[in-house]
């Protein structure tokens, strides 16, 4: 399901460009600073997308699915330790 | 094994356990080198923490719609473009 672009279907494809929200800005520019860092790279976040249950996968927007791949990348590589992210946004 | 632009080339049909670039719905598919790309980090190796060499060549390959999907509608001469890197290639001369 990640190598082409969705699945057949009769609804048009809907062609409009939109507003990137702050966060989404700021996910891509975590995403490049990590690369840059050497912390973290492209293929890595792309197997961490692909490695998404299909459900989350197919429900999450672009850069939802960065941002789950790139926690799940950092967790695995102990640069953030699990539920950390989730304890510092409810405290 | 290595191509030039006009090589008739089959992509390998094998299955693989984790991450590759190679699309499912090419796998067993026969197209023709459009371009021969640099060679790049093997991200089957990056993702998953490996610095990714030895480098593979990657190629541009040109395939029929028609043969990529059994039941395509579209017009006759349209094409599918991909890059697919060299170990996943094979002659098809």
């Amino acid at each position: 399901m990640h190598d082409r672009g969705g699945w057949p279907s009769t609804t048009p494809i809907d062609r409009a460009e939109h507003v990137l929200a702050d966060w989404e800005m700021l996910m891509d520019a975590i995403v490049g600073t990590l690369g840059r860092r050497d912390v973290m790279n492209t293929d890595e976040l792309r197997r961490a997308i692909e490695g998404m249950p299909r459900d989350e996968y197919e429900a999450a927007s672009y850069y939802e699915r960065w941002l789950y791949a790139t926690e799940t990348i950092l967790a695995e590589k102990g640069v953030l330790a699990p539920g950390e992210l989730d304890a510092r946004v409810a405290s | 094994m290595s191509f030039v632009p006009g090589s008739s080339v089959r992509v390998a049909s094998r299955s693989h356990a984790g991450h590759h670039r190679t699309p499912a719905y090419l796998k067993g598919k026969v197209g023709t080198v459009e371009h021969v790309r640099d060679n790049f980090l093997n991200p089957e190796t990056r993702a998953y923490g490996a610095d990714g060499r030895p480098e593979t060549r990657l190629y541009l390959v040109r395939f029929d719609q028609r043969d990529v999907w059994t039941d395509y509608q579209g017009p006759e001469d349209d094409r599918l473009l991909a890059d697919v890197y060299e170990h996943w290639l094979e002659s098809a001369e």
